[in-house]
């Protein structure tokens, strides 16, 4: 499954962890939240890099204290149809202010790619090959926006409120 | 009218340009049927009993002429030449080619018209009064803040993929004609003592298998704060409405095993944390939008002109005028509803050729406005009262001056069993059969105010519940069968109908609607206790009597 970041494909270097492997010392590991938030303490004290899997009907709340010592939170879409993890993910970025790498993983098709991106994803595990060579195009698909959220694209009504001003001053 | 400026009409072409690709990706079978179907139900494409439908939104129910004259062009184009109003401000074709629909949809979007969100797990189509901003006694243009909800639920990021759908109705009339007690958000426009404009916020309200009525979960929240409030109990939702069953998944569900005050106190916990944040409204986004609705340039004209007083000795025209034609907010003017519930035709339906006469008669009479309400009828809502005799003669010459606004054949009705994949039983004959019954229009004066809504399977499209006679058609053995429940309402004192007992066959039905009409006839206290206020005193056994007295 390709990994599409920032915007482009690339090799994912965290492996999965499975829920009853040995905890390695070193190496970036993508660890359950059960696992993680049982002995997080060894989790974050490795060499390599950690990165929690939060399922989607887990209180994000559990993870606001873990946040500055873990590199991925990965949220997951078991369904497309299941939207839960938007939820998460603004909560994530726009209340508790996480900056670290937010991964979209399960069913993550083409089509949720602007939902995802403005939701604050940055990293998406794709299902199909052709969805992420599509990931620079179909994100540029649209420019307008009418919704502020935290990743920062200027609203349909900002841009409206700068044609005012320039209108106004010329 | 709201003008959709350059900004509004590029997402719709952007929007039209995504669906022309996943469209082509269906077809050449990149995509599977199940992926391509929470796509093309993003853009109100259903696949239904013999084609695709498409469902095209009509933002609270306002149409311009030209965008009238558009529909026209895709039912003639595209479709078999008409196309069906539906009860949620929504426009239906049946009989759309999918390889077609992306140039139907690009041919809409010219006059700024869409399908995004009519169908799917999303914020559907914002509905509210279709005599917004015309209706004397409005508190105020209720559009604005449809307006504002619109473009705030466009696309939304986080609530495109809800537990179900989510619906949104507004109202700043006393009497309720959005419905609102049926939505997932109902809002009923108020002002506080400062005189300051909020809403009074009601959730889980809805039809379907399981009806509720929507509960107030809070009494005044002040226009500023409105978006960060529906936000809240969106975001609410979203994260414990239930997944794994389909007909528990609505808010009203979710309300209904919370309790109201559970539920309330998860959204206030919810709100406090972003009240005062992005979506905070000020005053100029405010302003912006409502700049940007256009009002009629009303003259100062007779309340009584002699073109109306010539005309009243036309008994015709008369009882048209007592039946179809309201009070304007502005004197001189009256709100004129089509009727789309001919002799004998299904609800609803209107005809390329009804359209565009439609489209020409508003420009004529109506400054181009025309308004949808869900009870799927047009209205025009700004016509000189000089000008009534001569509107009523051209829409009496195209079908639509069916004086039964209101009356027993002013029905309801979804599309049932002759269109519906999800349907198990007939709607529409039904309906025309009763519209036969009840076709002498002073029979149908006599009888009053009566609504009959029918549905053809428990997902209650055709609103049954809350009609004064609610007829749901059910399946038994292979044979249609109909429960039939009285004292329904869907205005201000919504309620839901009550069974009045076994459910009858297919033949019957007009039968027993007769003997409830007759019964109510008979046991009515004055001529002008309506049908459902009757209902209300007397409770169903006498009608239940009646009905099954000799069954």
């Amino acid at each position: 499954m390709p990994l599409v970041k920032d915007g482009k494909i690339v090799d994912d270097t965290f492996v999965h962890l499975a829920d009853d492997a040995v905890l390695a010392s070193g190496g970036d590991l993508l660890i359950p939240a059960v696992r993680f938030l049982a002995d997080s303490g060894a989790a974050v004290a490795r060499s390599g890099k950690t990165g929690v899997v939060w399922l989607n009907n887990r209180d994000i709340d559990d993870l606001v204290a873990h946040l500055d010592k873990i590199s991925i939170v990965a949220l997951v879409f078991p369904s497309f149809r299941d939207g839960r993890a938007y939820s998460q993910a603004r909560l994530l970025r726009e209340r508790h202010g996480y900056k670290g790498e937010l991964r979209a993983t399960g069913q993550v098709l083409r089509d949720q790619f602007v939902f995802m991106l403005r939701a604050g994803f940055d990293a998406f595990d794709v299902r199909k090959e052709s969805d992420a060579k599509a990931f620079a195009e179909v994100a540029a698909r649209y420019s307008v926006f009418y919704q502020p959220t935290g990743d920062g694209r200027v609203t349909a009504f900002r841009q409206r409120l700068a044609r005012h001003a320039e209108v106004a001053g010329s | 009218m709201y003008a959709y400026d350059e900004i509004d009409r590029t997402l719709v072409n952007e929007r039209v340009s995504e669906f022309r690709d996943q469209v082509q990706r269906r077809l050449s079978g990149e995509l599977t049927e199940d992926e391509f179907k929470s796509l093309r139900l993003m853009n109100g494409v259903y696949l239904q009993l013999h084609a695709y439908m498409l469902r095209i939104a009509i933002p609270y129910g306002t149409l311009s002429s030209p965008q009238m004259r558009k529909l026209a062009h895709v039912a003639r184009r595209y479709d078999r030449g008409y196309g069906h109003f539906t009860t949620r401000q929504n426009i239906q074709y049946n009989w759309i080619k999918l390889s077609e629909l992306p140039d139907a949809l690009e041919d809409l979007a010219s006059v700024g018209i869409h399908g995004m969100q009519t169908s799917g797990n999303c914020i559907r189509n914002i509905t509210t009064d279709q005599w917004a901003g015309v209706a004397p006694g409005e508190i105020e243009d209720p559009r604005i803040w449809a307006e504002i909800l619109r473009q705030y639920s466009t696309m939304h990021p986080e609530f495109s993929f809800l537990p179900r759908k989510f619906k949104i109705a507004i109202t700043a009339s006393e009497n309720d004609r959005a419905a609102i007690k049926v939505h997932d958000i109902g809002l009923r426009i108020k002002k506080n003592e400062q005189g300051e404009t909020g809403f009074e916020v009601l959730v889980g309200g809805g039809l379907g298998r399981t009806p509720f009525i929507g509960k107030t979960i809070k009494e005044f929240i002040s226009h500023r704060d409105i978006l960060s409030y529906v936000e809240a109990i969106l975001r609410v939702y979203n994260q414990y409405g239930r997944r794994d069953n389909i007909y528990k998944a609505r808010i009203k569900i979710l309300v209904h095993e919370l309790g109201i005050e559970k539920f309330a106190q998860e959204v206030e916990e919810e709100w406090l944390q972003m009240r005062d944040g992005v979506l905070a409204l000020d005053d100029v986004v405010v302003e912006d939008i409502r700049s940007r609705f256009s009002y009629p340039n009303y003259q100062k004209l007779s309340d009584n002109p002699d073109e109306l007083k010539a005309a009243a000795a036309d008994p015709r025209f008369a009882m048209w005028l007592g039946n179809s034609v309201a009070p304007h907010r502005v004197p001189g003017y009256s709100i004129v509803t089509l009727s789309l519930k001919p002799v004998g035709m299904p609800p609803g339906d209107a005809t390329a050729d009804q359209m565009d006469a439609i489209a020409d008669l508003a420009e004529k009479y109506s400054f181009g406005e025309i308004r949808v309400g869900h009870e799927q009828n047009l209205a025009l809502p700004n016509v000189a009262k000089r000008d009534l005799p001569a509107l009523w003669r051209a829409l009496d010459k195209i079908g639509v001056a069916t004086p039964n606004v209101n009356l027993i054949t002013d029905i309801i009705a979804c599309p049932g069993l002759d269109y519906c994949s999800l349907a198990n039983a007939r709607s529409i004959p039904i309906a025309q059969e009763l519209t036969k019954r009840f076709a002498n229009p002073d029979l149908a004066k006599l009888i009053g105010k009566l609504h009959i809504n029918i549905s053809g399977c428990i997902n209650a499209c055709g609103h049954h519940h809350v009609g004064h006679i609610g007829i749901l058609g059910v399946e038994k053995n292979n044979e249609e069968f109909y429960q039939i429940t009285i004292g329904g309402r869907a205005d201000e004192q919504a309620e839901v109908g009550t069974l009045i007992g076994p459910a009858v066959p297919y033949a019957e039905v007009a039968d027993v609607i007769e003997d409830i009409v007759e019964a109510y006839l008979a046991l009515r206290a004055r001529p002008d206790e309506v049908f459902v206020e009757a209902v209300k005193r007397l409770g169903v056994t006498p009608f239940k009597e009646r009905v099954y007295a000799t069954r």
